[in-house]
């Protein structure tokens, strides 16, 4: 009998369909995408196998890896897999293995196979992508196949479903085998290997004839092996003259001499075989060098338009009804501090964000929709020229796509970039990208000053304008990539050698989920953040060193004994907030922040929106409702209106929203992406020139702007 | 005559697989499934000429750089 908990890990090539088969197996909902390269990481979830006849059940743990063509990793997140793969000690390190592959492109599937194969890992051959082989007139011999592999083979659709209880009884009744086979190698190695790898499998007490090549040709990968245990292993490549690039080469050419009769045997063909029609169709105009950019620039122009069009209906409703709600409770419950934490602080601030939610859900869906259909790829080839201009690869145009969403995934999904400088510039500049975060500041200041009037009879003037915050962000990626690449030197040669996957039609269900995520964590993680900078805020707005604000109040009061209640009122709310903790820290920075037309209160907002953007139109909305008369109760948008400078003229000119605008198009603040891009490259040094070099670029061009214009 | 790469295919054009020049790219091309014998064919050209589209064996797309498709010498 095996231990009690079994762990399955799934390996194949990129876009073979494994998160997809991870989602149908665990119920869970990783991210999945009909390009190559979607998964950066390892991923676990489980499920449960229900024993028959007397046995009890068991839980299994489902390892969901990154693709890869081989073996041998050409970039970050490839290494992921040998790393787990190559070293039994791994927690992670599977029972057996379920390889999955792409049934309508078997040869260079079962390339990996192969390998996976021959480093005696217990394997099961899951056959996917059944109905593209089919829409390809090719028919998969299952049992043929298994016969001639000598694994288990299970045809499956990892979108369906189908198939997917037959693989879990496979599983089962692989790993409760009572002897382990003895492998079966697809290659064997001639000339010097043999007694090279026989040296090392004595030296590393190993059973397995690959695993000790594996350690010869991918040591310096291996975060398992130490310092000197790679030297020794440098020292024997030395001894025996193992020249690498010859044997891999002289490797792979033999598996695919292997590979092909065993496919010719188990792959019937109607005809000659071609790509379905519908993407041959597609790829006509798309990656026409003509109607390629114009479809390109349409399909973004309609995204600019949902977001801005489309959104601002249910936007407004939910604007009405959160200032609404805000008045009720503000009458319904007593007066008092509570009450106006709750109303001026939470409610303000949630408030502030809700209204977001419509923006967010259209834009997560469109992107998705962008990665499912196939399209993401196409971008990468129309844009990989442009991309090289800057140093940048066509690659690059997933992160900068995806940074429009956030960039904290946006980042990690750089690890499929193969060349080490490519993908550090792609990181550098990926936070430009105007991500959702900055969507309600954009939308609150473009309100305020662009009338809602059509141009040429159907664009939208606010869409237009945002659409060239976004273009701005995109140009100032650009530009500044290529002005770093003089910087950072290239160390090796970027590749770009890329699938092209079939269209797919996407899922519905499962764009939906997106959407429903998105909008899910970004109320909940951007909520928390906002509900805690609120509640501070709201202190210590609410609260001032000594009596600082009693003073200033009764000055107020005294000085203008002749003026109506209401102004009198709005005047010791302002008085009030000016003299408290918040309104100290504002009038300490206004100094630097006044050349760009800001002033304290805006200021207030900007210190507070420093760890996560998302707070600032929250903490506007507190600061506002606070200094603000409290009888009546007004949306975000009004409030800006109505604010006045020192001078007694609106406070919202087109000059300081311009100016805001564009600070907050390049200014870095977000502690995640800081966060992440530490991790992406091991050390602080990048995420503080990257801090350090748009805060620069923020500031000047904001000042640029301001001053420029007023 | 200097040997024929695919990135001297014209568009719709087969060849068949001969060798390759550069060792390094090599290994990647032939994990990709570009394996001596094995017939392409051009299929599509980005828009700004580069990169390209090829058809590997029938079986799949595979787009790459001009610089990379020079590195495969054709029959
Ligand atoms: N037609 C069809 N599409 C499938 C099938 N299985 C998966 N897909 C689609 O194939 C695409 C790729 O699926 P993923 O699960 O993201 O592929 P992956 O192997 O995890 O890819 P990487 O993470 O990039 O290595 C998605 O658009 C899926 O919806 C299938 O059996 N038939
Ligand atoms: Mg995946």
């Amino acid at each position: 009998m095996k231990q009690e908990n079994i762990k399955i890990a799934l390996v194949g090539n990129p876009n073979a369909g494994k998160s997809t088969l991870f989602n149908a197996l665990t119920g869970l909902r990783q991210k999945t995408g009909n390009f190559p390269g979607v998964t950066v990481e390892k991923k676990s979830g489980t499920f449960r196998l229900v024993g028959g006849s007397g046995q009890p059940d068991r839980d299994v743990t489902v390892v969901d890896l990154p693709g890869t063509y081989s073996v041998y990793p050409k970039s970050a997140d490839e290494g992921v897999v040998m790393d787990i793969l190559a070293n039994p000690k791994h927690p992670d390190y599977p029972d057996a293995v379920i390889v999955v592959v792409d049934a309508s492109n078997l040869q260079r599937n079962l390339l990996l196979f192969t390998e996976i194969n021959d480093l005696g890992l217990p394997t099961i051959l899951a056959l996917n992508m059944l109905d593209v082989a089919a829409s390809m007139k090719l028919t998969v011999n299952a049992v043929q196949l298994a016969m001639q592999l000598n694994v288990p083979v299970v045809k499956i659709n990892a979108r369906t479903g189908e198939g997917v209880p037959i693989l879990q009884q496979a599983v089962s009744t692989l790993v409760d085998k009572k002897e382990k086979p003895s492998v079966k190698y697809f290659y064997v190695p001639k000339g010097n290997e043999p007694a090279l790898i026989e040296e090392v499998k004595s030296l590393h007490q190993l059973d397995n004839d690959y695993v000790a090549l594996q350690y010869v040709c991918q040591h310096d990968n291996f975060s398992f092996l130490a310092q000197p245990v790679r030297a020794k292993l440098d020292g024997l490549i030395e001894k025996y003259e193992f020249d690498e690039t010859g044997f891999l080469a002289e490797e792979t050419i033999a598996r695919y001499k292997t590979i092909k009769p065993i496919v010719d045997k188990a792959v019937k063909s109607e005809g000659i075989s071609e790509q379905p029609l519908w993407t041959r169709k597609l790829d006509k105009i798309l990656l026409h060098p003509f109607w390629g950019y114009v479809t390109f620039a349409i399909i973004l122009m309609v995204i600019f338009q949902a977001i801005f069009a489309w959104a601002s209906y249910p936007m407004d409703w939910i604007d009405e009804n959160t200032a609404a709600l805000i008045g009720w409770t503000k009458e319904v419950l007593p007066a008092g501090v509570l009450n106006d934490l709750l109303t001026d602080g939470i409610m303000a601030g949630i408030g502030g964000v809700i209204i977001f939610i419509p923006q967010i859900a259209i834009l997560f869906g469109l992107v998705s929709l962008l990665e499912e259909s196939g399209y993401m790829a196409r971008v990468m080839v129309i844009m990989d020229k442009v991309m090289r201009k800057f140093g940048l690869n066509g690659r690059s145009v997933v992160p900068l796509i995806s940074g429009v969403a956030c960039a904290v995934p946006a980042i990690m999904t750089t690890r499929s970039i193969s060349s080490r400088h490519e993908r550090l510039l792609t990181i550098l500049v990926t936070p430009i990208m105007s991500c959702s975060a900055r969507l309600p500041i954009y939308s609150i200041l473009i309100a305020l000053i662009i009338p809602s009037t059509k141009v040429l009879g159907i664009f939208n003037m606010q869409g237009l304008v945002l659409f060239g915050l976004y273009f701005l962000g995109l140009a100032g990626a650009l530009v500044s990539a290529w002005i770093l690449s003089l910087f950072i030197k290239r160390t090796e040669p970027g590749y770009f050698m890329l699938e092209m996957p079939t269209y797919k039609l996407p899922r519905w269900g499962h764009v939906g989920f997106m959407m429903y995520d998105s909008v899910k964590s970004f109320v909940l993680e951007a909520g928390k953040i906002i509900l805690a900078i609120s509640i501070i805020l709201w202190v210590l707005s609410s609260y001032g060193p000594s009596d600082h604000m009693e003073v200033a109040e009764k000055k107020v009061v005294m000085s203008m004994s002749s003026a109506s209640a209401e102004e009198r009122g709005a005047a010791v709310a302002s008085a009030r907030l000016e003299n408290s903790y918040a309104g100290n820290f504002g009038r300490f920075i206004e100094p630097a922040i006044r050349p760009l037309g800001y002033d304290w209160k805006i200021g207030i907002a900007l210190l507070a929106s420093f760890a996560a953007r998302e707070v600032f139109v929250g903490t506007m909305a507190t600061i506002y409702s606070i200094s603000g008369d409290s009888e009546d109760v007004l949306t975000v948008k009004q409030r800006l209106v109505q604010e006045k400078n020192d001078q007694g003229g609106p406070m919202y000119t087109p000059a300081v929203c311009y100016s805001l605008l564009i600070f907050y198009v390049f200014a870095m603040m977000c502690m995640s992406t800081i966060a992440v891009v530490y991790r992406e490259t091991h050390g602080w040094k990048w995420p503080l020139i990257q801090l350090g070099y748009l805060m620069v670029l923020a500031y000047v061009s904001a000042f640029a702007v301001y001053q420029l214009m007023s | 005559m200097s040997v024929r790469t695919v990135s001297q295919l014209q568009k719709g054009e087969k060849a068949v697989i001969r060798s390759f020049s550069d060792r390094l790219m090599s290994l990647k091309l032939l994990e990709m499934g570009c394996v001596p014998g094995c017939e392409v064919r051009l299929d599509a050209v980005a828009p700004l000429g580069d990169p390209i589209c090829i058809n590997v064996g029938g079986c799949y797309s595979l787009s790459l750089r001009l610089n990379e498709a020079s590195t495969i010498e054709i029959e």
